[in-house]
């Protein structure tokens, strides 16, 4: 308990300082987007990495927070806090409505049905072009501000994500080492055994669901306050696919493993530039790669392999 | 405690279960015998709601529960231990027994997520309490192991310790002492005999006939999935019909 506590203190340290050797430049522009796909990251593990239950269609959730959001505040002038909250309760309202008849699925039924969504959502995204300007997108999106402190830069828009970050992160751990928690993981072990033992784990999946949507559409609302600009590519089953390369990567069924994948997954493509269009070649090789190699991800895996070495290199000296 | 009246269970055409009727009574240990292929695993995933029944009804301390999830029977205080442990292998011990204690506790999703001060002490009560059932079953050492990593035997000990952490009013035991060696065996013996001084009323499937027929009050027994013979082990052991059940006609 007391270590959970200072592991979550130094990681605040971490996020708090990692800006000022930058100056503000562009790689401070890209931990935004680190940000944000943590934020994604994390409401996608704590349904698939805890409870088991996988979600293709994650961008859905995401985008409808982003165009939520861009509409509310530029159409109808709405005040965009006011605005982010009222979608990410509609936003859950709908999975939670959605969830009922989706998640007595299980496996590839599920991943289908969600992939389904997703799909959805972005030709609704492309196709009402009277609300969401089509496939060219909605601009003049403004910027989130409290009093007179616009948020209009890099520094200080990563300072938002990451606040608004560190609130979930905190909240997640809070909730995975609890009896909601625990409920979950019984339900991703064995969901017979868990029901005989008086898990309602029909309630409890949906109730999961809901918080990942909850958590995707304010991570969407972030996003469009960020980018003033949002077009239908970005909500694609593409971002869908990165979250899960995400939570794989990093470490399914943990909460700092959402983050060191959207981290790796952030500054990668970024790395990668000259594979342009076969980026999802390279995320599907990772992700074979991680599954066959390192199935608890890179936060089980690094020390597991370095236990390896340790003993081994004890037993040379 | 338990009433099974006329189940049938049909599996397409196959015929699982038919017209099976007894009693369970309060306090008793009660074992349900038979050959392989009898229908007593079958019998218990009706009686605690994996399967409907197809015909006829489960009544618990006389009320109706066919239609309740299993869920909803464990509240009432009906539990089950499963023929192959399904423990929650990627949990630690003390957290499977926790799970257990899932209805004995109440923290939400909101609550939990915010630590209110109340989840805190509910907290510290259901650890608590989970401590004292592996005290109970004689495991408390293996508390922070993996679930997973446990021998047999010592994870038939923790399954009936997380099933005793639902405060069961009656607890159904699928073959519990199999893959258990002698003095494991002896050990259970003991453990259920326990249990059920602590007003705990058992019912068992099992194999192993010396433990059947030391500690149980009454037997079923089951043949190709109709009722054979009801009685005490006395005389379940003299009837004609189950000895020609098991062993064949002369």
């Amino acid at each position: 308990m007391k270590s959970d506590k200072l592991k979550f203190l130094a990681f605040c340290l971490v996020v708090l300082l990692a800006p000022l050797p930058l100056a503000g430049g562009y790689l401070t522009n890209v931990l935004i987007f680190v940000g944000i796909n943590g934020v994604l990251a994390l409401g996608l593990n704590l349904l698939l990495g805890y409870a088991g239950q996988i979600s293709l269609g994650q961008a859905a959730f995401f985008g409808l927070g982003a165009y939520g959001s861009g509409v509310l505040t530029t159409t109808y002038a709405m005040n965009p806090w006011l605005a982010m909250a009222v979608v990410a309760v509609c936003v859950a309202a709908f999975a939670f409505a959605l969830g009922f008849p989706v998640l007595r699925l299980k496996g590839h039924y599920l991943a289908m049905a969600t992939l389904g969504v997703g799909v959805i959502a972005n030709i609704a995204f492309n196709e009402t072009v009277d609300l969401t300007g089509g496939p060219s997108g909605l601009s003049g999106i403004p910027n989130l501000s409290i009093g007179g402190l616009i948020f209009d830069t890099d520094l200080k828009n990563y300072y938002l994500v990451w606040s608004f970050a560190l609130v979930m992160i905190f909240l997640s751990l809070n909730l995975v080492n609890s009896r909601f928690g625990r409920g979950l993981r019984a339900i991703h072990d064995s969901e017979v055994a868990a029901r005989v033992m008086g898990v309602n784990a029909r309630l409890m999946k949906v109730q999961v669901f809901t918080l990942s949507a909850f958590i995707s559409a304010i991570a969407g609302s972030l996003y469009c306050h960020v980018m003033t600009f949002i077009s239908p590519t970005s909500f694609s089953f593409h971002v869908s696919v990165e979250l899960l390369t995400m939570i794989v990567i990093g470490g399914l069924g943990s909460v700092y493993g959402s983050i060191l994948g959207a981290l790796l997954l952030t500054l990668l493509p970024e790395m990668l530039r000259t594979f342009h269009d076969y980026d999802i070649v390279v995320y599907g090789m990772l992700l074979i790669s991680m599954t066959i190699y390192m199935p608890g991800g890179l936060v089980a895996g690094i020390p597991a392999l370095f236990r390896r070495l340790l003993p081994a290199r004890g037993s040379n000296a | 405690m338990l009433n099974l009246s006329g189940i049938g269970k049909r599996f397409g055409g196959l015929t699982a279960l038919d017209g099976i009727s007894f009693n369970v009574g309060e306090g008793s240990i009660t074992g349900i015998i038979g050959p392989n292929g009898a229908g007593k695993t079958t019998l218990f995933n009706v009686a605690t709601g994996i399967y409907p029944p197809s015909s006829g009804a489960v009544l618990l301390q006389g009320k109706d529960i066919s239609k309740l999830p299993p869920e909803g029977r464990a509240r009432l205080g009906l539990v089950r231990t499963f023929q192959n442990i399904e423990l929650f292998g990627k949990m630690t011990v003390l957290e499977n027994v926790l799970v257990g204690l899932h209805t004995q506790s109440k923290a939400g999703i909101f609550s939990c997520a915010f630590r209110m001060p109340w989840q805190m002490t509910e907290e510290r009560r259901v650890r608590e309490r989970a401590k004292e059932l592996l005290d109970f079953v004689g495991i408390p050492e293996l508390m922070d192991v993996e679930a997973g990593t446990l021998s047999f035997g010592k994870g038939r000990l923790l399954e009936i310790a997380r099933a005793m952490a639902l405060e069961p009013k009656l607890l159904l035991m699928d073959e519990p002492a199999a893959g258990l060696n002698s003095s494991e065996t002896a050990e259970l013996a003991d453990l259920i005999k326990k249990i059920r001084d602590l007003g705990i009323t058992i019912g068992l499937v099992e194999h192993d006939m010396d433990l059947v027929m030391d500690i149980c009050d009454q037997l079923v027994v089951l043949n190709l999935g109709t009722m054979l013979a009801e009685g005490t082990p006395r005389e379940i052991q003299d009837n004609q019909a189950v000895i020609t059940a098991y062993l064949g006609e002369e």
